[in-house]
Order: structure tokens, then C-alpha cells, then sequence
């Protein structure tokens, strides 16, 4: 149903087409490189705000750890000058998209046990709410507890709370070296259960997760494809000495099968970090119309002249259908990783794999899987639908329902940002 | 300092607020009497004063809830307080408003180490989440100076930090869950042992909210294992610029020390005089660089740290050779207030960040404001992380030295401010700080904070006057003022 793409070039243009979308009353889809438009629930707009014409590095300074960029910035531009001075973003973000896109969705990788995730890299942000004003929160220095943290709230926000326009990340010196620890065999319990002794070592584990073996045996590294079984990882990174110390030290204690070095194990911590094997995470659809060359500009469109591209929303999200299974994400105490997915193998054909030490569990399901999923999560914690076709994730809480007392609060937050309700609507939750 | 008006409507129902209060906690869980009421009258930001109309000690969640929810239909204020050593005057009590303290919500209720972590209630010590899990070699990484005293619900109003911050993070990268009440009595509750929160990052916005959003009546935290060693290194420069460049180039080189903290001449004198921690006293900035992890990794980066401070024209370096003599090093630093308070008779502790870059700068400007106003200045710096610590020396019995201390100390933060930092690192705005907080905010970036105050709270009831320098009334922040007839929008591609 989108219709328009509203293209701005700088923050002030971005201020006035919320403007104008605020005074015509019509929602905006905020869109950034269109990569992560399968995440979340559709959003029901005539419009959309494409912010990928605000792009650009602003300041690096890796000498304070802290990078400013234009929200709509390529994550590849940021990725290979970071790289360049041996440095990164340490929550391990999966690849492409913009930085608005990665702050907005608030994601991570595999090292959020140990580096925490976007929330937590993101310092300073500027925007524009959904009342058109342009404003700031947070700073540019990696310490400060001046005001709210805004950016935190930012983080993860889907776009429902403001346009962001400029972010400010901190960012982390690189690991000089990586080496993974493996063990092979190990059924999903006493895996979770090896995880946490190695979390519970000061070796300062940075990455722990438990593939089952239907899952191991499509990696493309060969070592743990060709074990046979179920593979757990453990990785170890920093100092070249320092990983060497420890991985002598832990394999030892952990009495570990195999170690990876360096390249096999940058390989497979990407393939936990997209997935391993479930499919691709997060489907990539492009723009519903990629925004023309200039033209001749005339006024603004008005809801009653607004065209229709008839074949804009289908299809987006990866292009599933039919009976294909769904993926999702779900967040959990470490310890019940297992039990959750044991209490959904009861009733439900699924193909589950751990991280972080097992408190983050991909699974893919049949359709219409989510009330069984989510009512085994009695120890707590929260599933979301990662992948499914756009028709079900506007049809369904692709996030965890919240309890009422939250969901109040989180529409009055919602509110004091966006009171009509132009920015994203139903992203997150319906009605929000 | 302006704080706002007591409504003396609601002191004249002060009888009948106590009676509905007494009705919710019982016995001497209601302070009236005045000599009792000292107790509270300031935090750690010993300046501003002001008795509570009435404090209460609530014991229990439902207590909480109903007093806040009692508060909110009576229209009366509520200023919640932890241990009250916030340094910026965020538990200041108001003549007008009921102080409730949770003090009494001291118990560790789970130690979780299949999952790495601990709840407890607000009124656990910072230092007792550490002590109660040592045995099994864990801790609790944020180490504010004062987490001896610190209650871990203060630490969530203030987001507190401490010298293994830059490595391990604020208060707010260690919470994993939080409950909390709503003004209105409500119970929430956020995250919990899982590590995202799920919905609105509401808990974020929770933690450095400095007592403004709601109370805190059980918190969730990450526990870490303890590094297998640690090690610190003595650096002195000749200059405070080349200790600075020693920090930058320290941290080119890929290397995030578990502590990086400096001092100046006058800060490295008073300690030295104080502890006898060995410090040299020929060298203008002293450096401590900690490094933690295990041994072969820590002797690893001791070698590369003291050869990057050779580069750099260090004129001084030791490296502990055991744990008695790295506490050592510690001892001066972490006894600096004290030592300064030494030598003076009273000293005003400022807190500011600024990017590191600008230290030689933020330093000599410093030193002008100094001369200029006849105060001196010892400075301490979480060099890391560009947290800066200048402690100016006054005498509270001289007429005018307090106001002139209290001038200098606002120059200080506008000026990290303008060389593109922030007005608190981790102390928090509180009273102290509030009359500045537009010279780093506009008018928009504060309306924005206050709406999501207004979420929370929407009659302004919790916490009143501290963090935001004008009071506005949320039905005013609410108007919308955009109309057709102001469109402007002529620039943007589109079809």
C-alpha cells in the first residue's frame, strides 16, 4: 500500500516531511536501506521516509572510541573504516543495512553475553519525533548520565518513537586474535551445562553457543560438519598471547575436542551470528519504490492524490510461503534454554540451536506456532518472530505481548514522542 | 538554588497526609518528629538543605505502592531516597513533600549462578552484591568510590560508574531485570534474568533517571567472574599533555585497561602526604594503568603499556610486583577527597566528561579560571573514559568563598561542555547541576525528556525540582503546533 517515497537530504528536510506528514495526518514507513523491512509487524502507510540520503561519517575518532555518523549511513562504509583502524563495534551486528536500521532494531551477535548489545553501544542520538521537532539525547563521549538515555530507548524502538537522523556509537578496539573451542557430542543439556562452565571461568569467554547436530553438520566449516554429531562452542578472544594462555588453559579444563584458529573460527561465529543454517535471519526486501531521479516538483501529495503501486507490499520478507517454517528468536535465563525447547518439542516439529550461553534460542516452527512457543516460557523471558511471511506478521504479536501495566506505559511513551501516531504505526505492536 | 515553592495548602494537611501514611506503614515507620527528620535533610551534596514535611520507611512492595499511590491522590510530592550519598543533591528532601526512604529493602533475595546473576532488593550495598558472591569468585563491576555505602537502587537512579567502567560498563550495561512502582501504585516489571528486555528499553531510560520515573523495588544484576590477576603501572610526565597522549596512545593500541585513572601536581601531593602510597612528587601527572585477566595476558600488555609511556616521555614508571603494592598505588587515588579535604578546609567536587582530546585545553582553562577567582584546583580524572574530577579548595567560613567555589565549579562544566562533553559523568544532574542543563540542552531536547517524564508521571509529583530547570506542566508540553498553513517542503525528491 506504499505509495510515496519521501527522500530527504539532510535533517531539516527530514523535520519538514514529518511535518507535512504530521499536517496530512499520514503515517510514514521509516525506512533506511530497506534491509531489515521483514523485521517486526508491517507498517500500514501510505508513505514512506527513506533516509538513506542521510548518509556520511560526521566524526571517528578512535582515540575516544566514539563515531558520529548520519543515520542512514551505510553499516559496510562504518564496518571497513573501523576495520581500518582496528577497531569495531563490539555487540557483533550482523552485516549490511544503515546504522539507523542496526540502532532501530536493536540488534546484536553472538558476543552480546559478553559485550551487551546495540543499547549499549549507542551514546548520542539525534532526530526527529513525531511531532516534527528535531532533538537531541544523549552525547558524544563514552561516559554520561546527563538527562535520560534516551538512545537506549532509541535502540530497538523500530522506528515507533522518532526519524533518527544521527547517531552516536561507542566503538571498541578490535580482538587481535579468535580461537574456538570445541566439543562434540553433547545432547542440548549438558551442552548449556558446558557453556556455563566455561561462562563461569575468568577466561573471559566471548561467544557460547551449542549447535544440535542436524544443524552442525550444515556448517561450512569442516570440522564441526564433519564431527558427526552435535558441535558446542566456545570462543576466546584478544591479545594473540593472552588467547593462547586461554585456550591452553580452558580446553584443558573443559576437556575440549577440537580448537579452531583464527579463520575457521571468524567463519563459524558468523554462521551463529546469521542463523546457522535456519535460514537467512533477516530477509532483505527493497525499497516498495525505489525513489527516482530528481523531477519536476510540484506540491506535496495529499492523502485523496495519493496513486496506488499495486504490487509494492507483496511479497516482502523473504519471499516464504505456504507451509515453510517460521523462524524466531527467543530470550531466556541461560539455564532453561534447553527445558523451553524441550516443553515446544512436545507438541511442535522444530529445529532449535543456543547462543549466549544459551539464553538466546533460534528455532524454526511450523505457521501458527506462537502460542505454544510463547507458553513455554514459564521461567521468563520473550519470543519473537523473526521470519514469516508478511501477511502472518501483520496478523500476529510478532513481539512477546507485554502485560497490560507495560503496554499502558509503553503507549504513553509512545505518545509523548508521537501523539498521532505517524511514525511506524503497528511496527512493534498493534495500535502502537 | 531555586527550588520550587512549598504549596502550603498541602503543609497545612500535613496532620492528615501523616495519618494516611501511618494507615500504610505502621509504628516508626513514619518520621514526623524534627530531630529525627535531620537524619534526612541532605545527601551527600551537604550544601543544600531542607527537612522532609514527613519521611516514610516502607518495608514491603505493596507498602510502597500504596504510599506513592496515596501521594498521587493527594497531590503531595515524594522524593525517594537509597543510602543518600548522590553527590549532586538528587535525594535533597522538600519542605513539601514526603521523603521515602528504602532503606529497609536490605535483603539479597536470589543468587543465580547458572545464570550469572543476582536479585536483590534497592537497599543492598553495591559492595554487599560483591561480597555475597565472592566466595564463588563472582562480582559486581561497577565499583563507584563510595559502593561501601551505596545502596544498588541509588546506583540505578544515578547510573553510577567507578574506575572499571570503561572496560565493564555503567550501571546500566549490569541490569538485567528491575521492578518497580508507578507514581499511580502500579507494580512493573522489567527484563528480568534473560539478557533483552523485550518491548520499549524502558529499563534504560529507568537507570540515570535520578528518582524522576518511579521507585525501584527490586533489581536484577549480571555478576562476572574475578580476573585472575591484576597489575597496575605507575606512570609520571613531566606535563599533563603527555599523560594524556600516553592515555590516547594506549588506547590506539587497541588496549582497554580494567582502571586508567590520573591525577595532577596538587592531587598526587595532598595524596601523597595523606597515604604515603609511594607516589613520585617531582612529576606533574601521575598515571595508574591497571590491567586485568589472566596472567599471561596481563604481563603481555604491562610490557606494551610501558613501552607506549616511553614514547610518550613518561619520566616515571613502576610496575607493582605484588598485590600489596598495587593497592598501594590505589590507595592515593581512591583517598584523594579525602586527602584534598586535608588540605583544605572545604573542597567542591565537580564532574563533568569531556572528549580526551581536549584535557590539555579543559586543563589550562582551568587553571585561568584559578587565577582568576583566587580558588585553587586539584583534579582527578577517570582518564580513561575523559571523566573528569576537579576538586576546588575554599573555606565555607569565608564570606563568598562558597558562592565563588560554586561559580567556578559552573564554569568548569560549561566549559566541557563547550569543548564537546557533558555536564555529569556519573554524580547526575540533581539540584547541582539543573540550572545548566541548557547549556547542554535546547529548549526541544528538554520539552522531549519532559513529555517522557509526564508517561510516568504525569502530575510531576516524583522528584520535583531536581534535573530539569523549569517545571512545565504536562498538558503544556503536550500541544501540538503544526498546521497546514506552516508546510515547508519543497526540497524533497519524490513521486
Amino acid at each position: 500500500m506504499t505509495i510515496t517515497t519521501l527522500k530527504p537530504e539532510t535533517p531539516a528536510q527530514a523535520a519538514d516531511a514529518v511535518r507535512w506528514a504530521l499536517s496530512a495526518d499520514e503515517p510514514l514507513e521509516i525506512v533506511g536501506s530497506g534491509s531489515r523491512r521483514g523485521l517486526g509487524r508491517p507498517v500500514r502507510a501510505g508513505h514512506a521516509l527513506d533516509l538513506s540520503g542521510l548518509s556520511g561519517v560526521i566524526a571517528y575518532e578512535p582515540e575516544e572510541l566514539v563515531l558520529t555518523a548520519l543515520a542512514g549511513t551505510p553499516m559496510d562504509l562504518i564496518r571497513s573504516m573501523l576495520a581500518e583502524r582496528g577497531q569495531h563495534l563490539a555487540f557483533e551486528p550482523p552485516e549490511g543495512g544503515t546504522l539507523g536500521g542496526l540502532v532501530a532494531s536493536g540488534l546484536a551477535g553472538p558476543r552480546r553475553i559478553s559485550a551487551g548489545s546495540a543499547r549499549d553501544h549507542t551514546l548520542g542520538i539525534s532526530g526527529i519525533s513525531g511531532r516534527a521537532e528535531a532533538y537531541k539525547g544523549g552525547g558524544k563521549v563514552v561516559k554520561n548520565v546527563t538527562g535520560y538515555d534516551l538512545p537506549k530507548l532509541m535502540a530497538g524502538s523500530f522506528g515507533t518513537l522518532t526519524a533518527l537522523t544521527e547517531i552516536t556509537v561507542k566503538v571498541l578496539p578490535a580482538p587481535e586474535d579468535t580461537a574456538t573451542l570445541l566439543l562434540f557430542g553433547l545432547d542440548d543439556r549438558a551442552a548449556v551445562a558446558m557453556l556455563d562452565r566455561a561462562l563461569r571461568s575468568p577466561y573471559e569467554v566471548s561467544g557460547a553457543a551449542h549447535l544440535p547436530a542436524g544443524i552442525a553438520a550444515r556448517s561450512q566449516v569442516a570440522a564441526v560438519a564433519g564431527a558427526g554429531g552435535a558441535a558446542t562452542l566456545v570462543r576466546l578472544e584478544g591479545f594473540g598471547p593472552s588467547v593462547a594462555a586461554r585456550v591452553t588453559m580452558l580446553r584443558e579444563e573443559l576437556r575440549a575436542d577440537a580448537v579452531l584458529g583464527r579463520d575457521e573460527s571468524l567463519a563459524l561465529w558468523r554462521e551463529v551470528r546469521d542463523g546457522a543454517g535456519l535460514g537467512e535471519v533477516v530477509a532483505d526486501g527493497p525499497l516498495p519504490n525505489p525513489p527516482p531521479p530528481l523531477a519536476g516538483e510540484g506540491a506535496l501529495p495529499t492523502p485523496a492524490q495519493s496513486p496506488s503501486t499495486a504490487q509494492a507490499g507483496e511479497g516482502r520478507g523473504g519471499g516464504n510461503r505456504g507451509d515453510t517454517p517460521h523462524l524466531w528468536k527467543l530470550s531466556v535465563p541461560p539455564s532453561t534454554g534447553p527445558s523451553t525447547v524441550d516443553a515446544i518439542r512436545r507438541t511442535l516439529d522444530v529445529e532449535a540451536f543456543y547462543d549466549w550461553g544459551g539464553g538466546l534460542v533460534w528455532l524454526t516452527a511450523p505457521p501458527d506456532s506462537g502460542a505454544t512457543i510463547r507458553s513455554a516460557l514459564s521461567a521468563g523471558g520473550h519470543a519473537t518472530l523473526v521470519r514469516a511471511p508478511e501477511a502472518v506478521r501483520a496478523a500476529t504479536d510478532v513481539f512477546q505481548p507485554l502485560p497490560e501495566p507495560l503496554m499502558t506505559l509503553s503507549r504513553r511513551v509512545k505518545e509523548s514522542f508521537d501523539p498521532k501516531g505517524i511514525l511506524n504505526p503497528g511496527r512493534m505492536y498493534a495500535g502502537l | 538554588m531555586k527550588m520550587p515553592v512549598p504549596d502550603s495548602g498541602v503543609i497545612a494537611r500535613r496532620r492528615e497526609i501523616v495519618e494516611a501514611l501511618r494507615a500504610i506503614v505502621p509504628g516508626e515507620g513514619v518520621i514526623v518528629d524534627e530531630n529525627e527528620l535531620r537524619a534526612y535533610e541532605c545527601d551527600g551534596l551537604t550544601a543544600y538543605r531542607q527537612l522532609p514535611m514527613v519521611a516514610v520507611l516502607p518495608s514491603t512492595v505493596e507498602q510502597v505502592s500504596q504510599v506513592l499511590k496515596t501521594c498521587k491522590a493527594m497531590g503531595v510530592k515524594v522524593v525517594p531516597r537509597g543510602a543518600g550519598t548522590s553527590l549532586s543533591g538528587g535525594a535533597l528532601p522538600l519542605a513539601d513533600g514526603v521523603l521515602l526512604g528504602m532503606g529497609k529493602f536490605k535483603r539479597i533475595l536470589d543468587i543465580d549462578y547458572a545464570n550469572r546473576c543476582v536479585t536483590v532488593q534497592p537497599g543492598v550495598t553495591n559492595l554487599g552484591i560483591s561480597n555475597a558472591v565472592a566466595h564463588e569468585g563472582f562480582y559486581y563491576a561497577p565499583d563507584p568510590s563510595s559502593q561501601i555505602a551505596c545502596t544498588i537502587g541509588g546506583n540505578i537512579a544515578e547510573n553510577s560508574g567507578g574506575v572499571h567502567c570503561l572496560k565493564y560498563g555503567l550501571t546500566t550495561n549490569n541490569v538485567l531485570g528491575l521492578e518497580m512502582v508507578l507514581i499511580d501504585g502500579t507494580v512493573i516489571r522489567l527484563g528480568g534474568k534473560h539478557l533483552d528486555a523485550g518491548g520499549y528499553d524502558l529499563m534504560g531510560i529507568v537507570t540515570g533517571s535520578e528518582g524522576l520515573l518511579g521507585v525501584v523495588t527490586e533489581v536484577t544484576v549480571r555478576i562476572l567472574k574475578k580476573p585472575a590477576t591484576a597489575r597496575a603501572v605507575l606512570l609520571g610526565f613531566p606535563s599533563s599533555e603527555q599523560g594524556g597522549d600516553c592515555v590516547a596512545a594506549i588506547i590506539a593500541a587497541g588496549i582497554i585497561p580494567g582502571g586508567m585513572e590520573m591525577m595532577d601536581r596538587p592531587a598526587i601531593h595532598a595524596a601523597e602526604a595523606f597515604v604515603h602510597a609511594g607516589y613520585p612528587l617531582d612529576v606533574e601527572a601521575l598515571l595508574i594503568v591497571e590491567l586485568d585477566g589472566p596472567a599471561a595476558e596481563v604481563d603481555h600488555l604491562i610490557d606494551r603499556v610501558e613501552a607506549i609511556a616511553r614514547t610518550k616521555g613518561a619520566c616515571y614508571a613502576r610496575v607493582s610486583k605484588s598485590e600489596e603494592e598495587r593497592l598501594a598505588f590505589w590507595a592515593g587515588r581512591k583517598a584523594a577527597f579525602p586527602a584534598v579535604g586535608r588540605i583544605s578546609p572545604d573542597y567542591y567536587c565537580m564532574d563533568g566528561t569531556i572528549p580526551r582530546k581536549a584535557l590539555p585545553l579543559v586543563l589550562q582553562r582551568m587553571q585561568e579560571m584559578s587565577d582568576r577567582c583566587g580558588l585553587r584546583v586539584a583534579n582527578v580524572f577517570h582518564a580513561g573514559d575523559g571523566n573528569l574530577h576537579p576538586l576546588i579548595l575554599y573555606d565555607a567560613n569565608k564570606p563568598g568563598e562558597l558562592e565563588a567555589a560554586e561559580e567556578f565549579g559552573n564554569d568548569i562544566l560549561r566549559l566541557c561542555v563547550e569543548v564537546g562533553g557533558v555536564l555529569t559523568g556519573e554524580h547526575g544532574v540533581g539540584v547541582e547541576k539543573r540550572d545548566l542543563m541548557t547549556d547542554q540542552f535546547d529548549e526541544a531536547d528538554l520539552q522531549q525528556q519532559q513529555r517522557l517524564k509526564c508517561a510516568f508521571d504525569p502530575d510531576g509529583l516524583l522528584n520535583p525540582g531536581k534535573v530539569f530547570p523549569t517545571l512545565h506542566r504536562c498538558a503544556e508540553l503536550g500541544r501540538l503546533h503544526v498546521h497546514q498553513g506552516e508546510l515547508r517542503f519543497p526540497d524533497i525528491p519524490r513521486f
